[in-house]
Parts: structure tokens; C-alpha cells; sequence
């Protein structure tokens, strides 16, 4: 079958499955949209702004599963996606986005709308291809999605120039793919996996410690059963909440900057570490040359290069999550329980102890709104199971923190690059992937105005998502840096002139409503819930001042985790 | 600690820009770079001088590893490999002395004489890069007016094999 290199892009996307593009049009993909007009399988979300494109197919890919796709035009609508791009590659989320790029005879002229696509994105995607034969087009794309998805997965641009797309060739699109140059592995070494779990079952003091990995290996199942025959206390980082479920027994909260006391001193006064698809983020560790000073770590990542390249490790296991885990548990299945549990009883007194400081404990008010309440409540209306997106700063370490994850999949937030702006096209892609369910963004009022636009798309697609504004008047998070660093002196931190966030959604044709105090945050939650078919904006008026504790200054030890002001003295007392 | 790493990459535009900007989007240096087709036109070898503690000369390996592009890498060890440079260097050399001079020293270090002017002799060197330098060092009193190398070409020994 000869078809123009437009309708082979579109027919290699409904052969990979593909339900959804998320796309902007332009002059260099035109041929592309018009392939597009022309079929019914592979449905295409117009956006208000590439990089909302870009983010809600990040945020499908995260609760799907399944690779995001993008389309957009070059120059401009290629720039547009960069933020996006360097947003998915930090956190390893598969997505391939095609780019249209100016006919080939015109690349390097300067022509309009022109930008190296190739160049501009390189730093920031797995991997990148300018396709010149229109013949290539199809295995080009294989290629593109073979690599989003396997090893560890990143996002992937492939910018095809306007006159590929229009030229004629033979479709067919591989079933398989062989690259010599990329071969990812999944099965961990045998030898590797022996020596981790002999080193595990003697371990005193021992810490599970799980990442975003761990959520995109689907590890969950033999994670949690690991978990359950050890006993072992567990603890995840900000991007591998609900891998665990909160609720679990071992489960000591989150760790790193905003994590749990117990979870932090844990970690600092382990002997042994398991780290399950984490990657040492300085975020997580503070202070390498105080992280975990007693502890013999075992590292098990897909990516060789995560392994050894902030803390040294004593058992490297290069594979899979998921499959290294079952490994591992087949190599524990003659193991009683009984032994290495009670091995580990003093360990679990010492953090019994560590628990009793009630690190998250707030102090409530019946006048002024807590920001950590409104999360509570989100969790106990909605039970742990929402899609809940975010955006970046202090709302997104409360919904990390108060909002107890016990599935995986459903946190979805942008933990590496920190984008604001994520949060609403996020929930987007979300709310596609899974209609049926429950999306709800939480952010602030900063973070909400920078992709705002995407309200438009919403009821363009009918999304019913709730967005949770925990409008605190500043960009809290950058205030509570100048509040502890800088002497108070809140340099531009301050949202002046903020919209009228009820009317703003009412003029986009959503529901507006307003929260100013305690009493009517969880009916406000509820009544939200409630308009199914609506997406509803509820501006929560918050506690201006509030900061997110724990706190462990950048650059610091576990040992020197910051809780409360009012708790802290003690605690800091106990500590020296 | 200097090390060299030969490297097999797809002969694909971009290759080159990706190795390159990995080593300046990570911080680590480059002391040299060569790149030149192999005898399969679908490949490219490259040989990278940098220098680094172990620690990181192994992260640089894993990170260049981890490029789609590049299909097979090695570290070149002591006395595991043979490394060879190219270097022309053009000195002023146009009186008697000075031409005498040269031609004793080049002979000394087994280099030629390819190219002479009334003023300048140009001069091709090839050796391991502290043959180079030695040679550089021992032109102290001459006039350089060029000095162009080509930084370190390396191969395994015997059976130290690096192709597909
Ligand atoms: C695109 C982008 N610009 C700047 C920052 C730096 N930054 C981190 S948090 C923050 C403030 C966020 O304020 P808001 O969205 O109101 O959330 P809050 O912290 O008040 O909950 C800023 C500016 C960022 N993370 N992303």
C-alpha cells in the first residue's frame, strides 16, 4: 500500500496502539493534521499551548502506563515542548512527540519557522531523529517507541521535514525492532542477586527504600511482598509513593527534604539499604558525605549509570525492578520469617520511638485555613484512591504528605525538573486515560497561572477535573526558602493582582467555588466531587504563612531535620 | 588520571554532537577527540582522551553507553593499548643553523621534513603523545609559528578487540 509519509505517520500510531495525540497544528505539520482529519482511530486533544501538550501526555503516560504522544509544528511550536520534554526525561516517562520541521531543501537556510529540533531538544530526550526519507518514516517511529518504553524510559522527538510528509512510499510497520546500539537489559545478575539477599537477611538495622523505578517497572506486587516477608521498615521518595501503599505497616512516609522524621533518621542510621529504582537525588540524600554513614547499600536500577553515581555501592544489580525483586524472592522462598524478623525488633523500637515525634502533626485552626488539612480531607473523602496531579512548591509536598497512597500510579507529579504548570494539562491526560475516575489537581496559585490556558481544553473534551487551589497569596514555597534563608526579605514572591479564580473558571465554562474558611473545606470537597460531569475550581483560601516541615536544609544530614518550630527544640535536644 | 576511550558509534549525523554535549552538559573534560569513519560505513570510531578519578571515568563510560548511537566502548588500560598522535608543527628555519638544527633533531625523533619554504620547515611527528611533547620541549630555542596535533588515535593490543 503507497501511501504520503503524513498518512504513515498516522497509520504507524493506530498499529502502535495509540488512542490519543496531544498536538497543536502548524505550517511543517499540516499534511500531518490533514492525515488526521481523515481517520477516526487514533483521536487527537487540541491543547492551548505545546507545552500543555507535552505535560497531559506525560501525565496519561504516568497513570497509563502507555506512551504519551505528542504533535506539534516546528520553530516556535518545537520550543514550546522543550519544558515539557526536559519535565518527562527527568523522571524517565515514555513519550514520543513528532515534530514538523521545514522542508528538508530549506533546513539550515534560516527559513521560517526553522529551528534545529534535533539541536534544541537534544539535552533534554532519551533520544532524537531527523527523518530525511520519507521511507524511513515507519521503522523511524518503531524505533521511537521501542525506545520510549524499554530500558529506562524517556521521551523521544522525531522531526520529519514537510516535504517527507508529503511524498509517497510502501507502508508497513515492523513488528520487532533490532537495534545493535541499544539493548537494554531487564534480568539482574544472578550472583548479584545472591549477595544481596545474603547481605539483606544479615542486616540489624535494614531500610527498603523505593523510587519512581519502582512505579515504572511495575514492581509493586513483589515489592509489597518483599516488604511483608522481611518486615523490614520501608520508605520512598517523593516520586515512588503508592508503589508501597501508605497504609502498609512498614511504611515510614516519604523521605528526603519534606520526609517523614522517622523515615529520614532511618535512613541516616541503617546498616543496610535496599534502594529499589531510586537515584540518589540530592533532594533525597542532603548531604552525601552524612548520607547513611554505617550503611552497605544494595542498588538495584535499570540504568547502569544511576548505579555508583552519587553514593558508592556495595551490591550493584543492573535489571528490571520487578523482575529483580521476583528473583530475589524465589531466592528467599526456603527463608523462615520468624528469624530475621526478630533480628530486627530493637531496630523497630528505636523507630517506634522516631514515630512518637508525629513529624506531620499541624497545629489546627477554626479560623484560617491549613493547607495540610484540606489535603486530609482530600484523602479521607476520596479514600487514597484519586488520580491526584500537582504542581510544584509547598501544596505539592502536602498532597505528597497527607495524601496517604495506596495504589500506584496515582501521584502524578513533576519530581525532578519541578515544572510549574504541570499540574492542570496533566490531570488532562490523566482524566483521558481513565474517564471513569476521580482527577484531582492539587496546586497553587502561582503554579496554576502558568499553563491556565488548558481550562479551555477541558471543556472542549469535557475533563471533569477538580483542581484544588491552595491559594496562599505567595509562591509559598519560594517565601518559606526566603522566611529561613533570607531574613524574611520576600523578594517577588508575592502574587499580587491574582484573578478572581471563580469568575475565571465561570468564563472558561466551568464551576467556580470559593473556600475562605475551615468549616467548609470538606463540604466544598464533596459537592465538587459530586458534579461528575463538570470540571469544578475550588479556590481554598489558606493559611498565608504556613511552611511545609519537616525540613532538611539543602545540603544537610538527615541527622539535622528541622520539625515544627513549637516540637523542634525537644526533639533537636534528644538528637544531640 | 588520563585515560583513553575508543568508542563504536553509528555513523548517523548528530552522533558526534551527542558525545560531545554529553561531556559539557556533565561537567567532564575532553583532553582530545578523534572521529573518523570505519572500514564498515555504517560505523564510526572514536577515541577520547579525558581525565577524571575512577569514579568518574566510570560514570562517563556508563553515560556514554547509554547513548542510542553508541554500539560497543572501551577503556583503553596500561599497557593494554597502543596510542599514537600526528602532529605537524611549522618552525622558522631559514638560515643555515637553524636548518641544520632542525633536521639533527627531527632525525633524533624519527619525524620528517614535509614541506620547506625560504623561512620554514614543517615537520610531521607521529608517536605516543609524550614523544610529542619531548619533542616540543626540545624545540625550546626555535621559533614556532604552528603547531597543529591530532590528538590520540588508540587500538587494543593483540587481543584486545574492539569492533562489532
Ligand atoms: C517553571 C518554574 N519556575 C519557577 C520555579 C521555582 N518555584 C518553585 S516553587 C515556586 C512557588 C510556587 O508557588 P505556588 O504555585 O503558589 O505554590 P505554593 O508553594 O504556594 O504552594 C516557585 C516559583 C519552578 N519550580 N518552576
Amino acid at each position: 500500500m503507497r501511501l504520503t509519509g503524513a498518512d504513515i505517520v498516522v497509520n504507524c500510531l493506530k498499529d502502535e496502539g495509540v488512542e490519543y495525540i496531544f498536538g497543536y497544528p502548524g505550517g511543517a505539520a499540516l499534511h500531518i493534521y490533514d492525515a488526521i482529519y481523515n481517520q477516526g482511530a487514533v483521536k487527537h486533544i487540541l491543547v492551548r499551548h505545546e507545552q500543555g501538550a507535552t505535560h497531559a501526555a506525560d501525565g496519561y503516560a504516568r497513570a497509563t502506563g502507555k506512551p504519551g504522544v505528542v504533535l506539534v509544528t516546528s520553530g516556535p511550536g518545537v520550543t514550546n515542548t522543550v519544558t515539557g520534554l526536559a519535565t518527562a526525561h527527568m523522571d524517565s516517562i515514555p513519550m514520543v512527540v513528532i515534530t514538523g520541521q521545514v522542508p528538508s531543501g530549506l533546513i539550515g537556510d534560516d527559513a521560517f519557522q526553522e529551528v534545529d529540533t534535533v539541536g534544541v531538544t537534544r539535552p533534554c530526550v532519551k533520544h532524537n531523529f531527523l527523518v530525511k526519507d520519507v521511507k524511513k518514516i515507519a521503522e523511524t517511529i518503531k524505533k521511537a517507541f521501542y525506545i520510549a518504553m524499554t530500558g529506562r524510559p524517556g521521551p523521544v522527538v522525531v522531526d520529519i521535514p514537510k516535504d517527507i510528509s508529503a511524498e509517497t512510499a510502501e507502508y508497513h510497520y515492523p513488528r520487532k525492532i533490532e537495534m545493535r546500539s541499544y539493548q537494554p537489559r531487564t534480568r539482574g545478575h544472578g550472583k548479584m542477586i545472591k549477595k544481596s539477599v545474603e547481605l539483606l537477611l544479615s542486616a540489624k538495622q535494614p531500610i527498603i527504600y523505593t523510587g519512581g523505578g519502582a512505579i515504572l517497572a511495575e514492581a509493586e506486587v513483589p515489592l509489597t511482598r518483599l516488604v511483608d516477608k522481611l518486615g523490614y521498615p520501608s520508605t520512598s521518595t517523593l516520586m515512588g509513593l503508592g508503589a508501597i501503599p501508605a497504609r502498609h505497616p512498614t511504611f515510614l512516609g516519604m523521605l528526603g527534604m519534606h520526609g517523614t522524621y522517622e523515615s529520614n533518621m532511618a535512613m541516616y542510621h541503617c546498616d543496610v539499604m535496599l534502594a529499589v529504582g531510586a537515584r540518589f537525588d540530592d533532594r533525597v540524600t542532603g548531604d552525601l558525605d552524612k548520607f547513611a554513614p554505617n550503611a552497605r547499600i544494595i542498588h538495584i536500577d535499570i540504568d547502569p549509570s544511576s548505579i555508583g553515581k552519587n553514593v558508592s555501592v556495595e551490591v550493584p544489580i543492573v535489571g528490571d525492578c520487578k523482575s529483580v525483586l521476583e528473583d530475589m524472592l524465589e531466592l528467599l522462598e526456603g527463608v523462615s520469617d520468624s528469624i530475621h524478623r526478630s533480628a530486627v525488633d530493637d531496630w523497630w523500637e528505636t523507630i517506634k520511638g522516631w514515630k512518637r515525634v508525629d513529624s506531620l502533626q499541624y497545629d489546627m485552626s477554626d479560623t484560617v485555613i491549613k493547607p495540610q488539612y484540606v489535603i486530609q480531607k482530600l484523602f479521607e473523602i476520596t479514600k487514597g484512591d484519586a488520580y491526584v496531579t500537582s504542581d510544584v512548591g509547598q501544596h505539592q509536598m502536602w498532597a505528597a504528605q497527607y495524601y496517604q497512597f495506596q495504589k500506584p500510579r496515582r501521584w502524578i507529579n513533576s519530581g525532578g525538573l519541578g515544572t510549574m504548570g504541570f499540574g492542570l494539562p496533566a490531570a488532562m491526560g490523566v482524566q483521558l486515560g481513565f474517564p471513569d475516575d476521580l482527577v484531582v489537581c492539587v496546586t497553587g496559585d502561582a503554579s496554576i497561572q502558568m499553563c491556565l490556558q488548558e481550562l479551555s481544553t477541558c471543556l472542549q473534551y469535557n475533563l471533569p477535573i477538580k483542581v484544588l487551589n491552595l491559594n496562599n497569596q505567595y509562591m509559598g514555597m519560594v517565601r518559606q526558602w526566603q522566611e529561613f534563608f533570607y531574613d524574611r526579605r520576600y523578594s517577588h514572591s508575592y502574587m499580587d493582582a491574582l484573578p478572581d479564580f471563580v469568575k475565571l473558571s465561570e468564563s472558561y465554562g466551568h464551576v467556580g467555588i470559593r473556600v475562605d474558611s475551615p468549616k467548609e473545606v470538606e463540604s466544598a470537597i464533596q459537592e465538587a466531587i459530586s458534579m461528575k460531569d463538570r470540571l469544578v475550581f475550588i479556590d481554598v483560601i489558606t493559611d498565608p504563612e504556613e511552611n511545609v516541615y519537616p525540613m532538611i536544609a539543602a545540603g544537610k544530614g538527615h541527622n539535622e531535620i528541622h520539625l515544627k518550630p513549637s516540637r523542634g527544640e525537644i526533639e533537636n535536644r534528644e538528637l544531640a | 588520571m588520563k585515560r583513553i576511550i575508543s568508542l563504536l558509534l553509528e555513523h548517523e549525523p548528530g552522533a558526534l554532537a551527542r558525545v560531545a554535549g554529553l561531556f559539557t552538559a556533565r561537567g567532564y573534560n575532553i583532553e582530545s577527540l578523534t572521529v573518523a569513519p570505519t572500514e564498515d560505513p555504517s560505523l564510526a570510531r572514536m577515541t577520547i582522551v579525558t581525565t577524571g578519578s575512577d569514579a568518574i571515568i566510570e560514570q562517563i563510560t556508563k553515560q556514554l553507553n547509554k547513548l542510542v548511537d553508541v554500539v560497543k566502548l572501551r577503556t583503553m588500560s596500561d599497557g593494554r593499548y597502543l596510542g599514537r598522535e600526528l602532529m605537524l608543527v611549522k618552525v622558522v628555519a631559514g638560515t643555515p643553523d637553524q636548518r641544520n638544527d632542525m633536521q639533527r633533531l627531527v632525525s633524533i625523533f624519527r619525524g620528517r621534513i614535509i614541506d620547506v619554504t625560504d623561512a620554514t620547515y614543517t615537520i610531521e611527528m607521529t608517536g605516543n603523545s609524550d614523544k610529542a611533547d619531548a619533542f616540543l620541549l626540545a624545540l625550546n630555542d626555535v621559533e614556532l609559528i604552528e603547531v597543529v596535533r591530532s590528538g590520540i588515535l588508540g587500538i587494543g593490543r593483540g587481543k584486545h578487540i574492539l569492533r562489532v
